[in-house]
């Protein structure tokens, strides 16, 4: 049997105020943030990492919210679970696309204890919130004791299991604004086993003009097929001002696999991966337009 | 350093002072001696581990102990009301739903928890699920006929507690067809 061999200090807040103080006195320390823990435990099972303090803000409750509002947006506390994202009735009703791919993160237990900033921390290449969340233009606010700042989707990770948060620093909420009118998104990720991380995964976001003829926007993110997720924006830039089609979406893939930089491994190499992020960025884009149009 | 831990494991408080890096797992078979609950992947993959925390599915392999302080939980030893079993482990016997038995304390948990929220579900929806459950000989179909047979007993023990009191002879008959399985089609 698998257990956590080293010891750790463990540190429990149960307010923001108290987390943000934990942080700012260890932030020299060799600390890890723990949520659901959802990565982390198996990461310290696995003896990949052993820090000497474990913050633990599993039981910030003022964190734990998924709010709407039709000038702000969808704000999602540090705290959600996958399962309260994916169960969320205003959500399922504004950006379905969310829920949709929760349905698809790891399985139900995983979803019920784990969050979507501690996945998004965990920064793993194929996180599942990744692509979708730079479709919709989220924005990641990320605070220490002293200043809060906000971050774009995109720019949140930064490589391998890393991303802009610094020591003394915690995710704290994401935000997503309210979708424009004649919007469509779509995600899907391919996986060898379901709920698994993706080989290649995309999102993408279409906006159409009055006459839903032209894309006036598009916004694409794609998973898994680099160090971190990744916006496509000579894509983007394929289909914005053009009617789109499927020739256009299929110009818009080639451009895409350009963009992107994955790496191979036992379950498909870089070609592979490439090859697959094209196929299902036509899929997707097609999806998305439906979407738009019927929005 | 040790750290308390306050838990409710199938209706019975414990108190313990544990080192931070135990797993739930760890609580529930090593100090609670309840080895119902398996561990097979280690890795978060396999849900033979599954146990039931404030009403949700989870995985006990991968949650800190101290995590669960002050909740309530239910492993697979909970279930059975004395001898009578849970009408969910006896419709896994009396559909075949297992063979080595190795993963079936975390389906019967899974299951259990999907049914409190969805008490009648499609066989698609049981399959979404499920689909964290890994099973390595019987195959998914016998488990998931099991879980809506399942739903349908607890279905029938639902509707009896809400049936009149001068029909409760006949009530009882259904609730011990129910429990026994004898009549689950």
């Amino acid at each position: 049997m698998k257990t956590i061999t080293t010891d750790f200090e463990y540190l429990p807040a149960t307010t923001v105020e108290e987390a943000l103080d934990l942080l700012s006195q260890h932030k020299d320390d060799d600390y890890k943030v723990i949520a659901g823990g959802q990565s982390l435990n198996t990461a310290m099972k696995h003896r990949l990492i052993a820090p000497e303090f474990i913050i633990d803000i599993k039981g910030l409750s003022d964190l734990d919210y998924i709010k709407f509002d039709d000038q702000e947006g969808l704000k999602i506390g540090a705290l959600a679970t996958h399962r309260s994202l994916e169960k969320s009735p205003i959500v399922r009703e504004k950006y379905p696309v969310l829920c949709e791919m929760e349905e698809n993160v790891a399985s139900v237990e995983t979803r019920n204890w784990g969050t979507v900033a501690g996945d998004l921390c965990n920064a793993d290449p194929a996180v599942d919130p990744g692509p979708p969340l730079i479709a919709l233009d989220a924005k990641m606010k990320v605070a220490s004791k002293d200043e809060e700042r906000t971050v774009d989707a995109e720019e949140f990770a930064l490589d391998f299991f890393e991303t802009v948060v610094q020591p003394g620093e915690m995710l704290k909420e994401i935000q997503i604004p309210v979708l424009p009118p004649n919007t469509g998104a779509y995600f899907t990720k391919y996986s060898q086993i379901h709920g698994d991380y993706a080989l290649a995964s995309v999102a993408v976001s279409i906006t159409l003009d009055k006459k839903k003829e032209a894309c006036t926007n598009a916004r694409i993110g794609l998973g898994g097929v680099g160090v971190k997720p990744i916006r496509a924006k000579k894509a983007e830039e394929v289909l914005k001002g053009k009617k789109i089609t499927e020739a256009l979406l299929a110009e818009a893939a080639e451009v895409a696999k350009t963009e992107i930089s994955p790496v191979s491994g036992i379950e498909g190499s870089a070609d592979y991966k490439r090859e697959l992020a094209g196929t299902l960025l036509k899929r997707v884009g097609k999806e998305a337009l439906a979407r738009a149009q019927k929005a | 350093m040790k750290r308390e831990l306050n838990i409710v494991v199938n209706g019975e408080s414990y108190n313990f002072f544990i080192e931070p890096k135990t797993l739930l797992v760890q609580v529930l078979r090593e100090m609670l001696g309840l080895r119902g609950t398996h561990q097979a992947c280690d890795s978060s993959s396999c849900a033979a581990c599954t146990v039931i925390v404030d009403g949700k599915a989870v995985k006990s392999c991968s949650i800190l102990a101290l995590q669960v302080n002050g909740k309530q939980v239910t492993t697979i030893e909970g279930l059975a009301d004395g001898t009578n079993l849970h009408p969910i482990q006896q419709a896994f016997i009396d559909n075949w739903a297992f063979q080595c038995g190795f993963c079936t304390s975390g389906q019967i948990m899974g299951a259990k928890a999907f049914l409190d929220e969805n008490p009648n579900p499609t066989r698609e929806e049981i399959q979404a699920a499920m689909d964290g459950h890994l099973c390595r000989c019987t195959g998914y179909n016998m488990i998931n006929e099991a879980i809506r047979d399942a739903a349908k007993r607890l279905q029938a023990l639902e509707a009896a507690k809400k049936v009149p009191a001068q029909r409760a002879p006949q009530v009882q008959k259904w609730m011990q067809t129910a429990k026994s399985g004898k009549g689950a089609a």
